[in-house]
């Protein structure tokens, strides 16, 4: 918040920290840089993250996931519920902290409200994508055979939208709804709304590690999760050509899936979809085919 | 080999210095200041590796485990070219014959914990048979624990005379003492016990069973090493260290490594004298390898699962 001189007593500035394993660590670089508003004032400091913090959140995301996976779906979904219920306390928070950097008042109300729908939204698909995009596969032999959506473990985000929020909450959402854990560099010149959600997300029911949020420069960030064996995908925009090339190449190391960030289809459970591996199974099953029935 | 002979004349044990706990703690927290990068890591993550007792002591253990285990001490991980092997397998008795077989020939050494370990809660007789047989099984190296509710009893002389006794029993082999230091309670009865252990008669001082927490700190393998190197200047007699339990991180085992080489020096700077029990440590030190090596940060799924 820009400084009112004839204030009569100085407010306390916050200190903008990363969000890792549920904890709000500093960045262990030490360095960090100005966050402006439209007109060029100075807002606050945020962290410059560095390559280590990167490591540190695929380590936090990477040993949230069984955990996070493992729960049931119906409870995932209870969860998100939870975190739309504690975003809607902070909306005036946020909104604010869009206005100051840069949004018009009816815009930034209109992108919190879109973030908190978004996440009713997506607690309501946790447990109903299953049904959508499992299979029953008829097949020639004495097996029952099926397929089904698994999710596929770390997922980076790049959220470097033009909504500094939204941008980075609806694919979060799906990422999460589907069963993974992510790991989101925050909107480089606009990330301080990002930084109040993870209070937000700290004060919820999600488990440590689930999301984790760095602020900084994605073109820094990018090459190392693009590398990292560790991360199964990435959700990045595909309008900078070079930059989508070398994260495709990059990623062959461990067959990455690189998905390209979708504005318009954003809510689509499809985008549940995209983070998702379809697992078959055939299951021996006795040959009653006889007696009339397949299984 | 050296071992430690017991001619030694022992001090009165109740009048062991007494630890700046303080100064310990503040001692073993600037280990963990020093900066260790590109190819000084690449040489301590090596020896780290090779300073690995590479453990399974699991009342779940089998045959097969006990040989995965000999297979991954040999072949770390076969896609890195021209890494060590760990220094030794460390296993229940029974398993001590299985070990020693799928081994033959790679200069990987056996260790055994005896004496009715974890709790060391048994009869002289049946710790000593414990002993005998694991020797008597082929192994190099025996991992012993001490009578813990006996030293908290005052009784130094039962603790001594035990350990002195288990090291006529080791014949060749050699004495690993472990004084589960997560029992102790205090520096000072670490310090104590490190003192008997090594009048009695131990080449190895450890820190503890890996079944008790805590298990091994840097405070605590500080004092021990501190024990040793006073030993060393009273009699001339050199003894290992082995801290074991907790260290699953190459970063942490790196901290271990400096606090080694400036408590004791170059000398204590092999897998002679200096071991890490651990079983995890060992992927995370070719996590670290590899991530040297590429450049990429690594994944547990490309790495074996022990």
């Amino acid at each position: 918040m820009p400084i009112n001189k004839n204030q009569t007593r100085l407010s306390v500035l916050k200190t903008y920290k990363l969000y890792i394993g549920g904890q709000f660590p500093r960045t262990e670089s030490g360095r960090y840089y100005t966050v402006n508003d439209a007109d060029g004032n100075a807002l606050a400091n945020a962290c410059l993250s560095s390559r280590k913090d990167l490591r540190d959140a695929v380590t936090a995301a990477r040993s949230a996931f069984g955990g996070w996976s493992g729960k049931t779906a119906y409870n995932r979904g209870q969860i998100l519920y939870r975190m739309a219920e504690v975003v809607e306390a902070r909306r005036i928070e946020m909104i604010r902290e869009l206005t100051d950097s840069g949004s018009s008042t009816a815009q930034a109300k209109k992108e919190v409200d879109a973030c908190i729908d978004t996440l009713v939204h997506f607690a309501g698909w946790c447990d109903k994508y299953q049904q959508l995009f499992s299979a029953v596969n008829p097949v020639a032999s004495s097996h029952f055979n099926f397929s089904v959506p698994e999710p596929m473990g770390v997922v980076g985000i790049m959220a470097n939208n033009k909504q500094p929020l939204l941008g980075l909450i609806q694919p979060m959402a799906a990422a999460i709804a589907g069963g993974n854990t992510c790991v989101i560099v925050a909107h480089t010149d606009r990330p301080l709304a990002a930084i109040s959600f993870t209070e937000a997300l700290a004060t919820s029911d999600l488990p440590g590690g689930v999301v984790n949020i760095l602020t900084g420069k994605t073109s820094e960030l990018l090459p190392w999760m693009a590398g990292h064996l560790d991360v199964n995908a990435i959700l990045m925009s595909s309008k900078d050509n070079s930059a989508w090339k070398d994260t495709q190449l990059a990623a062959t190391a461990n067959l990455k899936r690189i998905v390209s960030l979708s504005e318009n289809d954003a809510l689509s459970p499809y985008r549940i979809l995209d983070l998702q591996e379809i697992k078959t199974t055939w299951h021996p099953i006795e040959n009653i085919a006889p007696a009339g029935s397949a299984y | 080999m050296a071992g430690n002979s017991t001619t030694v004349i022992p001090p009165d044990f109740r009048r062991t210095a007494p630890v700046d706990q303080t100064g310990i703690e503040e001692r073993a927290a600037r280990f963990t200041k020093r900066s260790i990068k590109q190819s000084s890591k690449r040489q301590a993550l090596n020896m780290v590796l090779n300073m690995i007792d590479l453990t399974t002591l699991e009342g779940k253990d089998t045959d097969q485990k006990v040989r995965q285990l000999c297979y991954k001490a040999m072949h770390p991980h076969d896609e890195l070219p021209n890494i060590p092997t760990v220094a030794a397998i460390c296993v229940y008795p029974n398993f001590v014959r299985v070990a020693k077989k799928a081994l033959d020939g790679s200069g990987i050494k056996v260790a055994s914990v005896a004496t009715a370990f974890p709790s060391g809660q048994s009869t002289r007789a049946i710790k000593l048979a414990d002993t005998r047989f694991a020797v008597s099984e082929g192994a190099d190296e025996v991992d012993m624990v001490i009578s813990r509710g006996k030293f908290h009893a005052g009784e130094y002389n039962f603790v001594f005379d035990e350990i002195a006794a288990i090291k006529e029993a080791c014949g060749q082999a050699r004495l690993k003492v472990i004084l589960e230091t997560g029992e102790l309670g205090s520096l000072d009865k670490v310090r104590r016990a490190s003192e008997i252990a090594m009048y009695a008669g131990a080449d190895f001082i450890k820190t503890s069973t890996g079944k008790i927490q805590p298990a091994a700190t840097m405070p605590v393998t500080l004092v021990m090493l501190e024990a040793i190197r006073d030993f060393y200047y009273k009699t001339g007699i050199q003894v290992g260290m082995k801290p074991a339990g907790g260290i699953s991180k190459s970063k942490l085992a790196l901290h271990y490594l400096v606090m080694l080489r400036e408590t004791l020096g170059q000398d204590w700077m092999s897998n002679e004298w200096f071991r890490f029990g651990a079983s995890s440590l060992a992927n995370d030190v070719l996590m670290q390898i590899r991530k040297e090596t590429t450049g990429q940060y690594q994944s547990a799924a490309y790495f074996s699962v022990d």
